[in-house]
This record gives structure tokens, C-alpha cells and sequence, in this order.
């Protein structure tokens, strides 16, 4: 086998090599050319082709992105913006936080478990990186119509996935969404959060520099996983005697992660690290590029020391494999014994497979020999930027002209309650347990709310009980009716379930999951979605700190609807004062807080009842979000209220139910003045909360409203066994219970 | 003067700090160990943590159960030392062969995260005596290898010596914590040797010990306050 | 180098649930005529050196008091020319 290395390359500037295959446009591979003064080796030409995929360099997104930076709200709480693995949050007591959300989408299509369990697995790695001790995994997910047969393989696999991976790291999982739409089918939806804690002083970032400074790889030893694409190099233009296909399936190893978060962490306490990368997407030639780009420039690596899993790896493959569970350390040659020997005490292997340099090459030697020789920033920065044409897409007008209002409407109580089982019955609006009840949400003893809440909190000082909140919602339905008002609406979702639980919002990471950029109309959706979010995040205070961008989910020309998921964080300083949803005591006064308007489009209750999706979603309005967020949360700090439950879809039949069983407490509701039960019932209005009020607060509570300019009307009182909507109907908790939780395991049991 | 007791951390295990705090909180002095040390440093007790020790991988537990300071803690507990094994932890004990049996993958297949509720059927154990027989508890169950099994033989030992110590209760809404979660022969939740001073347990007490966090349960504090007094006792 | 196979089964006696939704899957999959699944785990060692009597002794002790849990499994070595 012929080695390509830099004097080869030099020497036969002819040799054609297999860019289109590997997915470079010809102004791209023109463009590598001419940065290299030469053609690209094998190994080089690997490197730019990944680094400069969609994927890894946002060439389509990010000329919209930019905005989240442009428009980002002066917020003192921000340590580490967008652009290193994941954004840091102050939240007080000297700690901070770090949080991020990432899509594994078309892996967990191919292969259900294995793609769930190292989406998992890469974003708990990238918050480590931060230098901060993982501390809750939160999972979003969205899959086709949940009585399609391929649901039924796709779904159990990723939910195994992320249990079998989350749990045997032993990190607690608190949140995330189960969405099902027919729209998902063959492009689910696997997001995945995670939250670290750490000291301010702690927190670690990516690069490399000081001459001198080791390399060190360390973790899993690397094999053939993720590659499959750049096996033609090796097959086709260097060795036509090897395998041609590589797995594209990269398997995880829970139990190496597990051994390297406590190695790691054991290696910051001990300030052994100058700069430390994970390895994900596109592996070393991620790591090493952006490790030297951003640190002084220069990198030498001896490629032929990475410890491999398989002999027979080229060059080309080592640099791109997407073997999981592994991490570079930037390390003082002082502190490299240290290193080692912690790496021994957890058993996991590291190797010292390069230096930083005071060039500004990345150099890769191969036995010896040159087989990469970059300036880094090309590599990991300078990748193509496209401006995509977009266009609202013809039939837009037609979709938001198809009015959710004019559709027939239940008449009488008997049909308001068969409508209101049917929707708590419906595979959206059910009773998720049988699928959070396979992660493990106990594990290190310190959360303080989990799914089913409105937010998952987990306390992060046991002395001061000092607690983060994060919450993530999206709504496809709502985005694909208006994607700029869809995109704020899963903002204000997230921040009211964050502040309904009683903590203050912080900051925002997003996971934009569109279909192809190629497509005008997707690109406005795109556009519209981040312009909203951009704008939105501006109005409630709260910056966008990460996150990323899953495009090219769709079947043929359909694309899924636009869904961008967000994630807030929030800090409660008394987890003590967290308040949960369960309407724990009868006697409790239930007020509703906002304005109710005749919002049916995009709702639950349309789909459920008409199978219909048109109209406008509902209107958003910022201002009243934040003030219904600083009534919930000093409602909580000054133990106003025993209960608080945020309203989306479903509207507040839906939260009252969720509420009534969570506490085993019936409720009698009283439609209010100039409100009729339907509207009242299920209207999707943003900006609203139920609340709980024990009686001794009520005045101070409804005082605090009306000061406040917060509508507040009193609906009923938590009481009995049934919940009865007066001259309507009533339906016993029991027969709610059946239906609200029969659904999920009914179809996938 | 109060007791040590020696929570042990092997490699992939998750509960220890866990079950660390639970001791402190039950007014013991926490002392970490580690798998490679056979040292106990002097500890009057062990409490062998849950997790997924060696990922799980041949058997539940079977790996650790060849670790170095697992020789010494098979040791001391034939001599008397008390120890408790909870979920990994319980599976190590029956791969060590000081509890009878052994642990299958839940007759579901699927891992299970729930509030649990057990019945407390021995009470004079070394870590039930803060119990009363009878009594019922609540507390986190969560295990991906939770069916116990013996044979026939050895689980009619196990009722008439009264080594059965805690069973799964199964009469009720399975919504409030009722039921067989994993399959386990006879709803055995957790049993004891024939001295007493060595319990395996599938649910999680370590989880249950403050109202702020997990269910807002505090029964599992019992099993720690137990081996307390009657370490403090002797 | 000789590989060595241990293969280890749970006893007939123990329920086997991962078998039992192999089987219940094959009628869904067209495979018609499965009475019983039992799954069970496959171990290749390759061994340095000669199998014999002495080795196979070793393999035999291996598998007995770490491959396989006697409580609940059986196991079988077999030499694989």
C-alpha cells in the first residue's frame, strides 16, 4: 500500500481524488487546493471533507445563527458563550452551569438503541469537557404516528438506548417530551440534554497551547465505527485489497464513559488539563483542529501511537472514526505522569500521541512520515458559509387560512366529556411512565422534581440546597403553521414551566430539527424559526448559550415540520420552595392566570378530535410571559402556592387532569364569566398557569395579581374524587387514571 | 463515639455517594472504599452500593465479585462482619455465594424506575431492626437484573428460617408502588443470611432517607439507623 | 492458535424471557415451526499454547466459577479444530 504523504502529494499534483464521494462541492475542493498551495492528501483531504460537512461547520445555518449572538440579552450570568462546547451559566454561590441539547437523529433511525445510547453518551461528554461533573440527562423525542408499525420498532429501541446508556452512567434523567406525528415517520426526533455543574474556577476550555504541552488521547481505543464514507479512500484510491464498507453504526460503551467522567473529573480536581475536546462527530480530525485553531496554531501528532481496537485501520479512518468514549487532554509535560497514573487507577487507556508546537501547522506523521500539514483554522473554522435562497413556501396562506376555529365544536356536556377522555387518551396527551420509568431518575440522590413535573430539578449544594431547573419544549404544529411565532411559543413554553416550578429562567439552548436546506421553503422555515428565537430569547432576557442543527430530516420531498426544541435553564436558590404540579390537598383553591382566547389552531384538541392541522398558532405575548413568570416564581419563594401547572397543548383540561392524578385529588371547576366550556376547557392561549392556593394565601396571592397586572380568576377547588366542570359533566379520577395511562403501553407493550 | 461503615466503590458503580450520604445522615461516619484496596480500614460495617459495576457485563456483579476487597469482606462477613448489598450490590452477594441464589433480567425486559412498596418480614436482621415485622415501606426501585431466583429447595429454606426479609407487596395500585416489578420468585424484594448480618435488597433505601429528594420518602433511613444502634449497642 | 468454546445456558428450569420474545417474534416474521428459544451466551478463547488435558482442566474451572453462574446456568467446553 502506497502511503499519500505531503512529498507524494507535492509530487503528483495530478492524482485524482474521490472529493464529490465524499461530499465536497468542486469551489470546495478548489478552495482546499488552494489553501494548501498543492493537492490534499488522502489523509487531508478526509480531514476537510468532514470538517466541512453540513454537520460539523453549519455552512447552511449559520449566516442565521449569528443572530442569537447579535441579538443576545446583556445577561451578567453568561461565563462562556456560544462557539466552545457548551455555554456556562452563573448561578450563584460561585457555581455554574453548563447545558446543552444535541440531535442523534438519523443514527437512531438506522439503528434505534445504538443511536439513542451514544447521543446520550456525545453530549454528556461535551458538558465534561467543560469541566463540569454531569449531574442530569434530559431526553426530547419525537417519533411517526404512534400506531405505525415502524413506531413500534423505533420507539422501545431508543427508549432502551437512553436507559441503557443513561442509566448504567448513573446519571439521573428529569425531563424531555414524547411526541408522536405522522410527520416524524422515518425521521424521528432523538434530542438529547445534559446539565453539568461545576466552580466557576473550574471551568475548562477547548484549546491547545504552550509549546511543549502533550497531546494525550485517552478513553476507548479507536476503531472502525462511523466511517463509512471515508472507507473509499482506503478501498478505492489507495488499497483495493480492503473491506469497502465500514460500519456506519458507532456502538456505545457506558461503562468506559462511566469510568472516563470519574477519571476526568478526578484529573480536574487535581489541575492537570490546559485545554481538553471530546471526541464526537468526525473524531480526531475534530479534535485536533479545533484543539489547535484555537490555542496558538501548531500541533505535531504521531498518528501511529492511537491505540486501535482494529490493526487494519488506514491513516484516513483513524483520523475520522467516530469511536465513542474517548477525550484529548492538552497536558504540561510536568503533570503527564500524574495523568497517566490517574488514567491507570480507572482503567482506562491514554496515550501520549502528540505535542503543541510553536508553528502554526497541524502536522500528522504517520511512522514517521508527513501525511497532514494544515494551518488548523482552515480546517475547523474557515469551512464554506451559504447563503441558501429561502421563501415562504406557496402554500403557507392556504395552511394558516384553514381556521381551527370554524371546525364543529363539542354541543353539550356529554360531548365535552367524551372529547376530554379522548384527548387525555391520546398517544400525546397520555401518560408517559411507561417509557421515563426506564431511566433511572433517582440516581445521586439529589432530584428534586422529574418528569412528569413541568420542569426537572436537580440541587446542586446539599448545604445551601442552591437547585437548576431545565425544562424543554417544541411544538412542529405550532412551527409549521408560523415558524416564527412556533419557535417563541416552545421558548415561552420552556420558560414558564421553568418559572412554574419555581425557579428563574437563565439562558437557552436550542436543537433546530428542520428538512433540507436545499428546499426554499424549508430555509424560510428555518429563517423565520431562528428570527424568532433570536428575537424571542432578546425579549424574556434570557441568551442562547449552544446548541445545534439537525437538518435534512425528511423522506423524499417532504420535510418534517419545523421543530426547534429549546431548553431553559433556570436557578432556584431554595429547592425547599420548589413547587410541583400535584394538587396534593383538597380544600386548595385553583386559580387560573392569563387571558383565555379562542386559540384552536395547531391545538391538541384539534388533532385529536378533527385530525386537522391549520389556522394560526396562538398569539405570543413576551411581556406577559415574563410577568406570569415573576408572579409564579415569587408565589413560590413566599409559599403562596402548593401547586402550579403550565398550559400548552391540551389547554387546561389537560394540566388539570395531569395535576388531579399526579395528587390523587379530584377538583370542581366553575366555567368563569364570559368564557364558554369549550374555549375554557381547551384553548391552547399562551401565556397561562393553574395554580393551587391554600386558603390562608389567597388574598395575598390574588393581591399580589391584581398590583401586578397579572388576570387571575378564581376556577374552582381541589375536592373529592372526580373532576366536575359544573352543569358539564364529571368524570371519576379512576376512569381519567385507565384512560390517561392505558394508552402507551397499549401500543407499545 | 459512632460507627464506621464502609461504603465500597467498584468500577462502574453509581450509588455510592449515595449511600454515603444516607450513613451520615443516619448519624454514622461514612468511610469510602475501593475495589483494589483489600484494607477495610477498619469500618464496623459495608454497604455495597448499587450501579452497574463492570457494566453489567458477563452477570450482574460478576466481575466485582473477584475484586480484592471483596476477598476480605467475604471474609469478615462469614465471621460476622454486617453487610448490605443494594441492587449491584445484592447481585455481587449472591455471586460471592453469601446470599443463595441469583439474579435474572426483570421477566419484562425492560429497566424499571418506580416508587416501590415492601413489606419488612424479618425484623431482627442487622439492618432491619429499626423496622417492625410487618411493617410496610416505600422506596425507589430500579434495576435492569432484579428477578430473584432459586430453586424450589432452597426457597422453602429460605421461608422456614424466616431469610426472607423483605418482600414486594403485590395487593394494591400498582400507581401507588403495588406489584412485582421484575418478576422475582415468591415477591422476594430482599433476604438474609442465616446470622443475619449480611442483607441483600433490590430496591434503593439510599434513595429514600430525605423528604426534599427521589419520592419524598424517608423509609429507607430505617436500614441505616438500624446497623447504627446495633453497632453503637455492642 | 487453539480456540476453545465455552457455551453457557440458562438451566432448562429457569424462565428465559429474552428467548421466549425471540419466539413469540418469529410467527410475526414468517418463521413458522420454532417449539422453544433458549438464549444463551458463546465464549471464544483463543488459548496460548497446548490444549491439553491440563489446559482444558483450567478452561473447565474457569467456566465454572466465572463464565457461568451454576445457580442458574450450565455450561459445555468444546475444542474447535
Amino acid at each position: 500500500m502506497t502511503l499519500d504523504t505531503v512529498k507524494h502529494a507535492g509530487e503528483t499534483p495530478d492524482t485524482e481524488l474521490p472529493w464529490a464521494e465524499l461530499g465536497l462541492k468542486q469551489d470546495e475542493y478548489a478552495r482546499i487546493r488552494e489553501i494548501l498551495g498543492r493537492r490534499p492528501t488522502g489523509a487531508e483531504l478526509a480531514m476537510y471533507s468532514v470538517m466541512w460537512s453540513e454537520h460539523c461547520s453549519y455552512k447552511s445555518s449559520k449566516v442565521h445563527l449569528k443572530q442569537f449572538g447579535e441579538k443576545a440579552p446583556a445577561n451578567d450570568a453568561m461565563l462562556v458563550g456560544i462557539g466552545e462546547n457548551a455555554g456556562v451559566v452563573d448561578v450563584g454561590q460561585g457555581y455554574a452551569v453548563t447545558f446543552k441539547v444535541e440531535s442523534h437523529n438519523h443514527p437512531s433511525y438506522i439503528e434505534p438503541y445504538q443511536g439513542a445510547a451514544t447521543g446520550v453518551g456525545g453530549i454528556v461528554r461535551d458538558i465534561l469537557a467543560m469541566g463540569a461533573r454531569p449531574v442530569a440527562v434530559v431526553d426530547p423525542l419525537r417519533f411517526g404516528a404512534a400506531d405505525h408499525p415502524d413506531t413500534k420498532r423505533v420507539l422501545p429501541g431508543v427508549v432502551a438506548g437512553i436507559g441503557g446508556y443513561g442509566n448504567c452512567l448513573g446519571l439521573p434523567n428529569i425531563g424531555g417530551e414524547v411526541v408522536f406525528d405522522a410527520c416524524y415517520q422515518g425521521n424521528p426526533l432523538v434530542n438529547a440534554g445534559c446539565i453539568g455543574v461545576m466552580k466557576h474556577e473550574d471551568i475548562h476550555l477547548a484549546k491547545a497551547s504552550g509549546p511543549g504541552n502533550k497531546v494525550i488521547l485517552y478513553g476507548a481505543r479507536t476503531g472502525g465505527d462511523g466511517i463509512g464514507g471515508v472507507s473509499v479512500l482506503a478501498s478505492e484510491t489507495f488499497d483495493d485489497s480492503k473491506p469497502t464498507k465500514r460500519p456506519a453504526v458507532q456502538v456505545g460503551d457506558p461503562f468506559q464513559e462511566k469510568l472516563l467522567i470519574e477519571c476526568t473529573l478526578e484529573i480536574f480536581a487535581e489541575k492537570l488539563v490546559a485545554g481538553i475536546q471530546d471526541l464526537g462527530g468526525a473524531g480526531l480530525s475534530c479534535a485536533t483542529s479545533e484543539l489547535a485553531s484555537a490555542g496558538t496554531g501548531g500541533m505535531r501528532v504521531e498518528l501511529d501511537t492511537v491505540p486501535l481496537r482494529d490493526a487494519t485501520l488506514s491513516p484516513e479512518e483513524i483520523l475520522m472514526s467516530e469511536s465513542q468514549e474517548r477525550m484529548c487532554a492538552i497536558v504540561e509535560p510536568r503533570h503527564v505522569e500524574r495523568f497517566l497514573e490517574i488514567c491507570e487507577k480507572w482503567d482506562v487507556i491514554a496515550t501520549v500521541i502528540g505535542e503543541v508546537t510553536d508553528g502554526e501547522r497541524l502536522e500528522i506523521f504517520w511512522h514517521g512520515e508527513q501525511i497532514v500539514d494544515v494551518p488548523p483554522g482552515t480546517v475547523a473554522h474557515e469551512g464554506p458559509t451559504y447563503h441558501r435562497p429561502y421563501e415562504r413556501p406557496s402554500w403557507q396562506d392556504a395552511l394558516q387560512a384553514d381556521d381551527a376555529g370554524a371546525l364543529p365544536r363539542p354541543a353539550g356536556g356529554d360531548e365535552l366529556k367524551d372529547q376530554v377522555l379522548r384527548l387525555v387518551s391520546s398517544p400525546n396527551q397520555a401518560s408517559k411512565a411507561w417509557i421515563t420509568d426506564q431511566y433511572d431518575r433517582f440516581v445521586q440522590g439529589n432530584t428534586v422534581l422529574a418528569q412528569p413535573e413541568d420542569s426537572g430539578m436537580i440541587r446542586i449544594d446539599e448545604d445551601t440546597d442552591l437547585g437548576v431547573a431545565i425544562a424543554t419544549d417544541g411544538n412542529g404544529r405550532y412551527a409549521k403553521l408560523d415558524p416564527y411565532t412556533g419557535a417563541q411559543l416552545a421558548l415561552a413554553e420552556a420558560y414558564r414551566n421553568v418559572a412554574a416550578s419555581g425557579a428563574r429562567p437563565l439562558a437557552v439552548s436550542d436543537c433546530l430539527n428542520f428538512g433540507s436546506p436545499e428546499d426554499p421553503a424549508v430555509m424560510w422555515q428555518f429563517a423565520e424559526a431562528t428570527r424568532g428565537l433570536a428575537d424571542g430569547c432578546l425579549a424574556l432576557g434570557t441568551p442562547v448559550t449552544g446548541g445545534n442543527v439537525s437538518l435534512y430530516n425528511q423522506t423524499g420531498e417532504t420535510a418534517i415540520h419545523p421543530t426547534p426544541v429549546v431548553a431553559v435553564l433556570g436557578v432556584i436558590d431554595d429547592v425547599n420552595r420548589r413547587t410541583p404540579i400535584a394538587f396534593a390537598e383538597q380544600g386548595q383553591l385553583l386559580y387560573l392566570l392569563g387571558d383565555t382566547r379562542e386559540e384552536f389552531g395547531g391545538s391538541a384538541w384539534s388533532e385529536v378530535v378533527h385530525g386537522h392541522l391549520g389556522g394560526l398558532p396562538p398569539k405570543v405575548d413576551l411581556d406577559r410571559e415574563r410577568l406570569l413568570g415573576e408572579i409564579l416564581i415569587s408565589a413560590s419563594r413566599d409559599g403562596m402556592v402548593d401547586a402550579a401547572h403550565d398550559l400548552s397543548d391540551g389547554g387546561l383540561v389537560q394540566a388539570v387532569v395531569e395535576s388531579c392524578l399526579r395528587g390523587g385529588n379530584g377538583a370542581r371547576l366553575v366555567v368563569p364569566d364570559g368564557l364558554d366550556a369549550f374555549t375554557f376547557l381547551f384553548s391552547e392561549s399562551a401565556g397561562r398557569a393553574v395554580v393551587a392556593v391554600p386558603r390562608s394565601e389567597e388574598l395575598r396571592f390574588t393581591d399580589m395579581c391584581g398590583a401586578r397586572g397579572l388576570p387571575a380568576v378564581r376556577i374552582g377547588v381541589v375536592d373529592g374524587e372526580e373532576i366536575d366542570v359544573q352543569g358539564e359533566f364529571t368524570l371519576g379520577l379512576a376512569e381519567l387514571r385507565a384512560a390517561h395511562e392505558a394508552t402507551i403501553p397499549g401500543l407499545l407493550a | 463515639m459512632t460507627a464506621r461503615i464502609g461504603v465500597v466503590t467498584f468500577p462502574g458503580t453509581l450509588d455510592d455517594r449515595d449511600a454515603l450520604r444516607a450513613v451520615r445522615l443516619a448519624g454514622a461516619e461514612p468511610v469510602a472504599l475501593w475495589h483494589r484496596d483489600k484494607d477495610l480500614h477498619q469500618v464496623d460495617a459495608v454497604v455495597l452500593p448499587g450501579g452497574f459495576s463492570y457494566g453489567d457485563y458477563l452477570r450482574a456483579g460478576a466481575i466485582s465479585r473477584f475484586s480484592p476487597v471483596m476477598e476480605t469482606i467475604i471474609e469478615q462477613a462469614k465471621a460476622g462482619l454486617p453487610v448490605l448489598g443494594i441492587c449491584n450490590g445484592f447481585q455481587v452477594l449472591t455471586e460471592a455465594h453469601l446470599l443463595p441464589g441469583a439474579m435474572l433480567q426483570n421477566d419484562h425486559l425492560h429497566f424499571v424506575c418506580r416508587e416501590q412498596r415492601l413489606r419488612v418480614e424479618n425484623a431482627s436482621t442487622a439492618w432491619s431492626a429499626d423496622f417492625e415485622a410487618g411493617q410496610e415501606i416505600s422506596i425507589p426501585l430500579k434495576n435492569m437484573d432484579g428477578r430473584y431466583t432459586a430453586d424450589e429447595r432452597t426457597l422453602d429454606e429460605l421461608e422456614a428460617e424466616g431469610r426472607v426479609a423483605f418482600r414486594y407487596l403485590t395487593e394494591g395500585d400498582p400507581a401507588d408502588g403495588y406489584g412485582n416489578p421484575n418478576g422475582s420468585l415468591r415477591n422476594i424484594a430482599g433476604i438474609t443470611n442465616a446470622a443475619g448480618n449480611v442483607v441483600g435488597l433490590m430496591p434503593h433505601p439510599e434513595h429514600a432517607v430525605e423528604p426534599l429528594v427521589g419520592t419524598g420518602g424517608t423509609d429507607g433511613l430505617g436500614f441505616f439507623t438500624s446497623i447504627l444502634k446495633k453497632l453503637v449497642s455492642a | 492458535m487453539a480456540r476453545v468454546v465455552v457455551d453457557v445456558m440458562l438451566k432448562p428450569e429457569i424462565l428465559d424471557p429474552q428467548g421466549q420474545a425471540v419466539q413469540r417474534a418469529l410467527p410475526r416474521l414468517g418463521f413458522d415451526g420454532i417449539a422453544d428459544v433458549r438464549q444463551g451466551k458463546r465464549f471464544e478463547l483463543d488459548v496460548e499454547g497446548p490444549v491439553d488435558d491440563a489446559a482444558l482442566a483450567r478452561i473447565h474451572e474457569m467456566a465454572e466459577t466465572f463464565l457461568a453462574n451454576t445457580v442458574i446456568e450450565d455450561f459445555t467446553v468444546k475444542v474447535e479444530s
